[in-house]
């Protein structure tokens, strides 16, 4: 993992004492809202519906166990025994007060941690796939790189003060777990000619218009990665709109010049960011690539693994569902579910993670990961130590077989804790799951991604779920839109809306239904929801989303 | 003919804590919304609102929320602030804590 230099040390220490110091002068009265909300929002501090919330940036959903210690600490000692991890990779704190955020800060500094530009119209914090570094169907790791981007962007004085916000996604695999399409740049690590680039993606995004993002260039030469980035960002920095905010995304501005006009735009500035860049970044990269170099693995028996997983059908359930392929012999990459049934989706104790932290100390070369679907990740695990990890998880709630089935749901925090929610999406989150762990359906069913937003922002990526639930205000009361067939991979789609929405007391009837018809329409066993989506088109799920209005024609 | 005057109260966030509070009559700020000073005229509403807004050293993002009168005061008429009375839905932490030790 990357450590702090000296002057990340130094600049992080100077931003918190500063922070301090404005907070002192906010509650003295010298500082009026107005002035302060600024202010505070550049170290990640928002206020919510009942309380402060702390944005705590995890640099590409990378940390250690003392860091993520550090957060049970947080949570313990400032906060209400618990965080929430979020689709961004990163972690809230829901109940700081406003005199505990400049220790708060000062605590995370100790671990190499802060919460710069986890707001205001910033690059926010870079994202990258989960297993990075870990699996098989990697060209590179994108992290070195992720880290590259993180050091260019963090108080990059030209971006301090865009129109908008500005989120950058990087993979370095075939398979997107990252999202990539739906941010504002998306970065794939390619190979031609045996060269590293990058395909660089433009325009993507969720949101009140939600649209996938084109390619800018399809091979990029990995030395001009940031006087590209630079020429991007600057361009739209210029002719981004700054008039209306729902129109400031970059998406809005490819969507308006076209993407050509976008490319030659770009092609210019580039021709002269690629001159102002001395080369300095290539020689930092290397460095990043030494930091991240891959663990030293064992070669060890795997006869432990096999015999839990023939004699206990529990581990065996977890074994099938949470294990991904790891590229090293004997190792695999295990998803710790913060999604177990009825609980709040992402959110964690302090004594889970400190449970955590410890497994990744003792049996993961000390690295877990925040993945954007809001679990934790211990990437390299040997196998042979899984029947322990699995019992140790197992004690403190940490071990429920779900990943990626229906109940491994996204949700923002919606209007329980968020001040721009239209409508709840915990709640609706935790009912879905407790249904479908009664019904007992949830293996059957299969691989199925339900995504819920509290508000048209989209924190919850409804657009990309198989089944989106989109909350809003109707009225003055809560009503839930559904969209279906949306995908959030390499094949990126936004999901199409299946008509009216559903009041809090019938949105999980509702989805029952569509799940039933899905089972009942599905050709074989292994055919996904999405799948047989694409197979048959809306018309048989509309059908059994609304069945009164087929009684009605008929 | 120009509408009936929906009744108002007034609410903020409190600056340390975050905690959603209301003014009550006496202009002080209360963390309980049936402390809450009805307001039935909209010049009189908009006067407090204005004075309760200069109290900037101890709330933040003040304004005027719907309300009906009911036997134990005022009683949110939107969803949303009935939320902010109570607290979030998932665990009984905000106000339902201090309702717990009561």
């Amino acid at each position: 993992m990357y450590k702090y230099s000296d002057f990340d040390a130094a600049f992080v220490a100077e931003r918190n004492r500063q922070f301090r110091a404005q907070v002192g002068r906010r509650v003295s009265g010298a500082l009026t809202e107005d002035e302060f909300k600024p202010l505070r929002l550049m170290n990640g501090l928002y206020l919510q519906l009942h309380a402060y919330m702390l944005r705590v940036a995890v640099p590409y959903g990378t940390l250690n166990g003392t860091q993520m210690r550090q957060f049970a600490h947080i949570a313990d000692t400032w906060d209400k025994g618990y965080g929430h991890f979020t689709t961004r990779q990163n972690i809230q704190f829901n109940w700081p007060t406003l005199s505990d955020v400049p220790d708060i800060l000062d605590a995370l500094a100790d671990v190499q941690m802060h919460s710069i530009q986890t707001s205001g119209n910033t690059i926010r914090n870079v994202t990258a796939d989960h297993f990075a570094g870990a699996t098989a169907d990697e060209i590179a790791d994108p992290r070195p790189v992720a880290e590259l981007i993180r050091q260019w962007s963090t108080d990059h004085p030209e971006f301090q003060f865009m129109p908008r916000k500005f989120k950058i996604a990087i993979t370095g695999s075939e398979n997107d777990r990252a999202v990539i399409k739906a941010h504002d740049i998306g970065l794939r690590i390619v190979e031609q000619d045996e060269e590293l680039g990058f395909e660089v993606i433009v325009g993507g995004g969720l949101g009140r218009t939600p649209m996938i993002g084109k390619t800018l260039v399809s091979f990029l030469p990995r030395e001009y990665l940031l006087p590209y980035l630079e020429a991007v960002v600057s361009v739209w920095n210029e002719i981004g709109r700054r008039d209306n905010k729902y129109k400031a995304r970059i998406k809005i501005t490819v969507h308006e010049y076209g993407i050509d006009a976008i490319r030659n735009l770009v092609a210019e500035r580039f021709a002269e960011t690629k001159q102002e860049f001395s080369g300095v970044d290539t020689s930092y990269l290397a460095q990043f690539e030494d930091a991240f170099s891959e663990p030293v693995y064992s070669n060890r028996p795997v006869d432990v693994y096999d015999l839990a997983y023939s004699n206990d059908p529990v581990f065996r359930s977890w074994a099938d569902t949470n294990l991904t392929a790891h590229r090293a012999e004997g190792y695999a990459i295990a998803t710790i579910s913060l999604k177990a049934h009825g609980q709040t989706p992402g959110d964690a104790t302090a004594e889970q993670m400190r449970v955590m932290a410890s497994l990744a100390e003792r049996f993961g070369h000390d690295e877990l990961r925040v993945s954007h679907a809001q679990n934790i990740i211990l990437p390299h695990v040997h196998v042979a130590d899984l029947p322990q990890i699995h019992a140790e998880l197992s004690q403190v709630g940490l071990a429920t077989a779900n990943i990626g089935l229906i109940s491994d749901i996204i949700a923002c925090p919606g209007m329980d804790y968020c001040a721009l929610a239209t409508a709840r999406s915990i709640p609706i989150a935790q009912e879905i799951a407790t249904r479908f762990d009664e019904l007992k359906l949830e293996h059957d069913i299969g691989h199925l991604q339900i995504k819920i937003s509290g508000c048209i922002n989209a924190c919850g990526h409804h657009h990309v779920a198989h089944i989106g639930i989109l909350g809003l205000d109707r009225a003055g009361v809560e009503s839930y839109q559904i969209t279906l067939g949306g995908d959030a991979t390499e094949s990126a789609t936004i999901g199409e809306r299946a008509g009216p929405g559903f009041s809090a007391a019938k949105i999980v009837p509702a989805i029952e239904r569509l799940v039933l018809a899905y089972l009942d329409l599905r050709q074989t066993d292994d055919e996904t929801f999405l799948e047989t989506y694409r197979r048959l088109g809306l018309t048989p799920f509309k059908a059994a989303l609304y069945p009164e209005v087929k009684a009605h024609a008929a | 003919m120009s509408r009936r005057y929906l009744p108002k109260v007034i609410t903020a966030n409190a600056l340390i804590e975050g905690d959603v509070v209301y003014m009550t009559a006496k202009g002080m700020w209360s963390r309980c919304l049936r402390d809450a000073e009805i307001l039935s005229d909209e010049a009189d509403a908009q006067i407090r609102l204005i004075d309760a807004s200069a109290q900037s050293k101890d709330v933040v993002g003040v304004y005027l929320s719907d309300v009906e009168p009911g036997p134990n005061g005022a009683e949110p008429v939107h969803f949303r602030e009935d939320f902010r009375r109570t607290g979030p839905s998932n665990y009984p932490h905000g106000k339902q804590e201090g309702q717990a030790h009561v």
